[in-house]
């Protein structure tokens, strides 16, 4: 595995740059994990870009890096200390010196300088990737046509200069690899036909292979994306992105979409959700379909909304008030991103209530090799669930919405639908939909929406497991954390460890009893999670099965754990227990 | 056709005997029958309070949301369904106190649907406090000493807002209201009805007889031309808001039909497996 790194100001190009390197990787035949330091603001402050490449799968980030382009003296003195006797390429523009202790070539190109040869010093970036091309032995042709891609809108002016800019630094950087050091070696790439994915990428094609034609949303981060996608994709469908006023009426809206027959949905994070929730419960109260997106990044309050967190775990099952049941899912790859996205909206539809899609601003955010045939739009399933047309409704007097069935599931209609007329009310209402107080009709609405649900588990496995089933430990944990166990389970294996990784795919209603049964040979379970009350702990607690196999690892700094983390913390469990023992 | 007694329930009404809302339904059922709406075709999406509760009394499809979130729920209903004939309906808190940011926003949008206000100038449902659109010294619970807020202007703001259709009505003047239930529900585009409803048991200020002695009646004043904001914005700055009728209407092109791309069918017929070479194509910039 090799780590590569650019630092800068934000709004120096510094994404551009990444970007270019994580296609020019994918497009040689490397797996990359690609992911940001950044801060809520337009220009200015510290930010970089991470990009590491393998010839393997990779699922988080590393503690080193190989190769840091440094655009200016900030990026040397913040990231110098993860150098591990690599390379930074700095801007000769600002005499660039190396802080003491830092373990690193340091290698000086006028940046600047070519950069306004090649036209502007707006290609200083394009200028470092030509540079990076050299000392990743890439051809230099991947990165130009990757680029030429990327800015043929702008017209071929532009895609020339960026050309030029690109050679100079790849020839620039050329003339000093005789005297550097040498690198990991990436080895021998594999080829296959793979994208560059962001879980919001996967979101909004889970959400358009599935039908939705409607997402109605407010800006925030880490959700914007998928807005912004979707406002591209959707006109291609015949859908639209409605941009309203908060997220009130984003759910909403999204809610009458759902009602009135669509496949809608609305994306958001912590202080949206918090919004959302009177209408979750309105929907779990109609039994309404609708899909709802949580991008989870540190909270209370406005929190840290660049950095990433899964402290909404909770407040996504528990939240709002009254008691009001949801179905409530956690991707933890891109892949099962889009697995999740198409299916929530079958969920929603079969179960006729708000699904949640808990994501986390690492899982969100972040780009990630995936195989193409694994994204498969034409093909996925799709499950309206119990929908009632006009032929059989004829000879029924009234129809009644919410009828007590053997599932709790109603057949539901349409509006256009003729004689399926009904009310369908945040108050409680007798099978007919009209207002009703009588205690006896109150209790089996509440037993119909909290079990209609309990039948999630039969169509989708609620959790999923690699790894031997008698593992010595088994990392147990959601979304982007369960990518760094796999990558801790790989360096605990060579340790002689032998550790499995586990995670939750559903956490509403909470399969307690098929968790139980999946870990049953486990010897040790460490339950990792990025929020400080060990919210995915407690779930486990209340289930009844967190017994002293289970051992808890939080996280709260705003930094994803490293698998560096979670080996250690492993190994120290197991040295502390074998020496009680 | 649908006929009067095709959108009546058989439900009992909860609302107090001589309730301005009963003329509001009335109006409202008429006003259904006269553009030829069914039953079936027909969605009513009722806001918190007295006036929510209509969709218990009325035969059509009726979501009944959170309080002050019909606008929201409506345009998501047309949207998915241009076929349908879509009513937002709440009272005066749920409009302009609670879902006052929506119906600036449903003023900018002009979505293809029609917002009955049924405005009775307190809060009834909670037995007797200030609403948004009290008078200033009106005595309630919540102002023992009279009101000392400033009551808002919903048709000064909804003219101002960039509304492309604004009425009055009263509940007791049926025919008017009907007809202007009609011209909410053909004009392309948001169309708000502002219903003065008496509320008998909260408001002995604002009763029946003195809205028949106050309001003005724009059908009778042959010189007022509903086609221009700054007249109808001076109208009823001069009458404090106190008439019925057409006060503002223009040319309009609702939304939906200005959403690049976005079909006219039902959005409920769209859901099937996607174009493959599309999907390709989206694929293609992932490489």
């Amino acid at each position: 595995m090799l780590a590569w790194k650019i630092g800068g100001d934000q709004g120096e190009g510094i994404d551009s740059t990444g970007d270019i390197v994580i296609h020019a990787a994918n497009r040689l035949g490397y797996y990359i994990y690609g992911y940001k330091s950044f801060s809520s603001r337009i220009k200015g402050g510290h930010t970089n870009y991470k990009v590491l490449m393998a010839n393997r799968p990779v699922s988080a980030g590393t503690r080193h890096t190989d190769i840091l382009i440094a655009l200016n003296q900030e990026t040397i003195t913040l990231n110098g200390e993860e150098m591990n006797g690599g390379i930074i390429v700095a801007d000769a523009a600002y005499s660039p010196t190396l802080p003491p202790n830092t373990h690193a070539m340091l290698v000086s190109l006028g940046l600047t300088k070519m950069a306004k040869e090649a036209g502007s010093v707006v290609m200083r970036n394009m200028i470092a990737a030509g540079a990076s091309a050299a000392l990743l032995g890439f051809p230099l042709e991947v990165l130009a046509q990757y680029v030429a891609k990327r800015f043929q809108s702008k017209g071929s002016g532009i895609v020339e200069a960026n050309r030029a800019a690109l050679h100079s630094g790849y020839q620039a950087m050329l003339q000093e690899t005789a005297r550097l050091p040498r690198l990991p070696s990436l080895g021998s790439p594999s080829p296959g036909n793979r994208l560059v994915l962001t879980g919001n990428d996967a979101t909004c094609l889970g959400a358009l292979a599935a039908g939705c034609r409607i997402m109605s949303g407010y800006p925030i981060t880490p959700a914007t994306d998928i807005m912004e996608s979707l406002t591209k994709y959707f006109p291609l469908v015949g859908g639209t992105v409605l941009q309203m006023e908060d997220e009130l009426a984003s759910i909403t809206a999204a809610i009458g979409a759902g009602f009135a027959g669509a496949r809608s949905m609305t994306a958001t994070s912590g202080p949206g959700l918090s919004l959302m929730q009177e209408a979750i419960g309105l929907a779990s109260m109609t039994e309404t379909p609708v899909v709802i997106v949580d991008t989870q990044r540190a909270g209370p309050s406005t929190g840290m909304p660049t950095k990433s967190e899964q402290s909404d775990l909770l407040a996504l099952i528990y939240g709002g008030h009254g008691e009001a049941p949801r179905i409530v899912i956690s991707p933890s790859s891109v892949e099962e991103t889009f697995e999740d996205a198409y299916e929530a909206f079958n969920l929603a539809e079969h179960f006729q209530t708000p699904v949640i899609i808990a994501t986390d601003l690492s899982l969100a955010l972040w780009q990630q090799t995936v195989e193409r045939r694994t994204i498969d739009g034409p093909h996925v399933p799709i499950d309206r669930g119990e929908l009632y047309l006009s032929q059989d409704l004829s000879g029924t007097s009234s129809f009644q919405r919410y009828a007590f069935t053997a599932d709790g599931i109603s057949p539901r209609t349409l509006p256009g639908t003729p004689q399926g007329q009904f009310l369908a009310t945040g108050v409680e209402h007798a099978p007919g939909g009209k207002v009703s107080e009588d205690p006896e009709n109150r209790r089996q609405m509440m037993d119909k929406r909290l079990t209609k649900i309990l039948g999630i588990h039969a169509l989708r496995a609620p959790l999923r497991y690699e790894g031997p089933v008698d593992a010595e430990v088994v990392l147990l944990g959601i979304g982007s954390t369960v990518g760094i166990n796999k990558e801790a389970q790989i360096l605990l294996e060579k340790e002689g460890i032998s550790t499995a990784v586990a995670w939750l795919r559903t956490l509403a209603p909470f399969p307690g009893s098929e968790c139980q049964n999946l870990l049953a040979q486990a010897r040790h379970i460490v339950v990792v999670e990025q929020n400080a009350t060990a919210q995915i702990a407690h779930l486990l607690k209340t289930a009844g099965i967190f017994d002293p196999r289970y051992h808890s690892l939080t996280r709260y700094d705003g930094v994803p754990f490293l698998p560096e983390d979670v080996v250690r913390e492993s190994r120290n469990l197991l040295t502390q227990l074998e020496v009680k023992h | 056709m649908a006929t009067l007694s095709d959108f009546k329930t058989q439900e009992k009404s909860w609302w107090c005997p001589g309730c301005g809302d009963f003329g509001v339904l009335a109006a409202l059922e008429k006003a259904l029958v006269e553009v030829g709406a069914q039953p079936s075709t027909t969605a009513i999406i009722a806001g918190i309070g007295c006036s929510g509760k209509i969709g218990n009394y009325i035969n059509s499809y009726n979501l009944h949301v959170t309080h002050g979130r019909t606008l929201p729920a409506a345009m998501g209903i047309k949207l998915a369904n241009r076929n349908l004939t879509v009513l937002a309906v709440g009272g005066d808190g749920d409009a302009y106190a609670i879902g006052m940011g929506h119906f600036m926003h449903a003023l900018r949008r002009n979505v293809n649907l029609t917002y009955i206000v049924m405005d009775n100038h307190v809060y009834g449902l909670t037995k007797g406090q200030t609403s948004p659109t009290s008078e200033m010294g009106f005595h309630t619970k919540t102002s023992p000493e009279g009101s000392i807020d400033q009551p808002v202007h919903p048709l000064m703001l909804a003219v101002a807002g960039g509304a492309t259709f604004v009425a009055q009505g009263f509940s007791s003047w049926q025919p008017q209201l009907a007809r202007l239930i009609v011209q909410g529900i053909t004009h392309p585009g948001f169309a708000l009805i502002n219903v003065i409803s008496p509320c008998v048991s909260y408001n002995r200020v604002n009763t029946y007889e003195w809205y028949k002695k106050t309001l003005v009646n724009l059908d009778e004043d042959p010189n007022y031309k509903p086609s221009s904001r700054a007249q109808a914005l001076s109208l009823l700055e001069e009458k404090d808001e106190l008439v019925t009728g057409l006060i503002f209407q223009q040319p309009s092109r609702p939304y939906e039909e200005l959403i690049p791309g976005f079909t006219k069918d039902p959005l409920s017929q769209q859901i099937g497996p996607i174009d493959q070479e599309l999907w390709e194509h989206i694929l293609d910039q992932f490489e």
